[in-house]
């Protein structure tokens, strides 16, 4: 079972690769400054700076509450940084929201709808199409859901959708809250090869986690010590 | 864009019909508050087909309000305001797709009733389809001004009651031009053409600032 969700993920990922645009995303870099935040009065971190450019991975680290998923919502522009800059170079006049994947705690996908449903109205939603509904499910080991309302999938299996919008849609950045949460060993290792393709494609990666993220150039940056 | 546009507000249509979405919902509501009100004034003809059009149009009203807290809600709990937010429309625009797709569930299904709905309160024969218009251009601002108030109640938990409370002093204007375009058609001094135009009027208005407010508050919001 699990060899022969490897070998489809391995197919599928040669099928991506000779698709008829271009493979690899423009150069761009993302850097912050100085970055701080604060919620409901409270500082929570500050002083936070790094860059991250195509081809690398982040994984974001910390003790509960340090702040990793309010810096992903102010990366994704839902949260005011409430110091400092982030900036985002070689993508033009497109806004940082246009660029960037976000698979959070909160999984966007639409209970009474189908996966495939949800996947179709993310890639409508998100644009620069990529793979289909079906060979995103495929890609994650899930072609067999497409037709199933997501309410009655299991929490990993919910998981594995969500991350199977990141397949449907191309964008340069993933933004990654837990992304491993709820994911059996086998989902894991799956979830290892989709992030190396999208660096190989010169994407990048900031993840928040807890254990590792399994990818060998990772980065690790620490929010509040 | 217009993809994505297409897409919110065919999701949302899908979403409303779906088990659970309760799209039919305010319509029942409004069936149940047009049925009690003849029990609770009693048998008096002519009284009920003055009252008529208030009654349908407090009634519209009312069932308009009473789903909009989850408009937003819904979306901002499951992280899909999250994708609105990262996909390449902008916010005004997903707002509309959003506004729209509940006029399509609630306004105008509403207004459709209306003249069926009008015989339980002795409405006169020639006075439905006026009534009916009335609802029809002025429900949508009722939905895009509770657009608003939804919005800025997005996230909140148990938002309840919170939107009909804050949206309801915003929609006595609409209120008062479409009762009185649907008396106009029942008899009176004044040209039906007058109060309707300008409830046409607060409807467009309506939509407008509804949908530039509602992306603004989603904005703000944490």
């Amino acid at each position: 079972m699990h060899e022969s969700c490897a070998a489809r993920v391995f197919c599928l990922r040669n099928n991506v690769l000779t698709l008829p645009f271009a493979p690899s995303f423009p150069r761009l870099a993302l850097s912050a400054e100085d970055l701080a935040c604060r919620r409901g009065g409270r500082l929570i971190f500050e002083g936070l700076s790094f860059s991250l450019g195509g081809g690398e991975a982040i994984a974001l680290t910390g003790r509960n509450g340090a702040g990793k998923s309010s810096l992903i919502a102010m990366i994704c522009g839902r949260l005011r940084p409430a110091g400092g800059h982030l900036r985002i170079e070689g993508a033009g006049d497109a806004p940082l929201s246009e660029l960037l994947h976000l698979v959070g705690h909160r999984d966007g996908l639409k209970t009474a709808l189908t996966a495939r449903e949800n996947l179709d109205f993310a890639q409508a939603l998100l644009g620069e199409a990529s793979a289909s509904a079906q060979e995103a499910l495929a890609a994650v080991g899930l072609p067999h859901v497409a037709a199933l309302p997501v309410g009655y999938l299991s929490a990993g299996q919910r998981r594995r959708v969500a991350l199977a919008r990141l397949l449907v849609s191309r964008r340069p950045l993933w933004l990654l809250d837990e992304p491993a949460s709820a994911l059996d060993v086998a989902a894991q290792a799956m979830l290892v090869g989709l992030m190396r393709d999208h660096l190989a494609q010169g994407g990048a990666i900031l993840a928040a986690t807890h254990g590792s993220l399994g990818l060998d150039g990772a980065r690790e940056v620490r929010i509040g010590a | 864009m217009i993809r994505a546009f297409l897409a919110i507000l065919r999701r949302d249509l899908a979403l409303a019909t779906r088990a659970g979405g309760g799209g039919e919902l305010a319509l029942v509501f409004f069936l149940t508050l047009v049925v009690l009100v003849p029990f609770a004034l009693g048998p008096d003809l002519n009284l009920l087909s003055r009252i008529g059009p208030a009654i349908l149009w407090l009634g519209a009203l009312l069932a308009t309000l009473i789903g909009l807290d989850r408009l937003f809600q819904g979306d901002e709990e499951d992280g899909s305001l999250d994708l609105i937010r990262a996909s390449v429309l902008p916010l005004e625009l997903a707002v509309l797709a959003k506004g729209l797709a509940h006029w399509l569930t609630t306004g105008l299904p509403l207004a459709l009733c209306a003249p069926l709905l009008g015989l339980l309160v002795a409405l006169p024969g020639d006075a439905m389809l006026p009534v009916a218009a009335t609802l029809l251009a002025g429900t949508p601002a009722l939905s895009f001004i509770g657009a608003t108030g939804a919005a800025l109640t997005a996230s909140l938990r148990r938002g309840g009651l919170i939107v009909p409370v804050l949206v309801a002093p915003l929609t006595v204007p609409v209120l008062i031009f479409g009762v009185s375009a649907s008396n106009s058609a029942l008899g009176g001094t004044i040209p039906f053409l007058t109060p309707f135009l300008i409830l046409c009027a607060l409807s467009l208005a309506a939509i407008v600032i509804g949908t530039i407010a509602a992306a603004a508050a989603l904005r703000l919001a944490e």
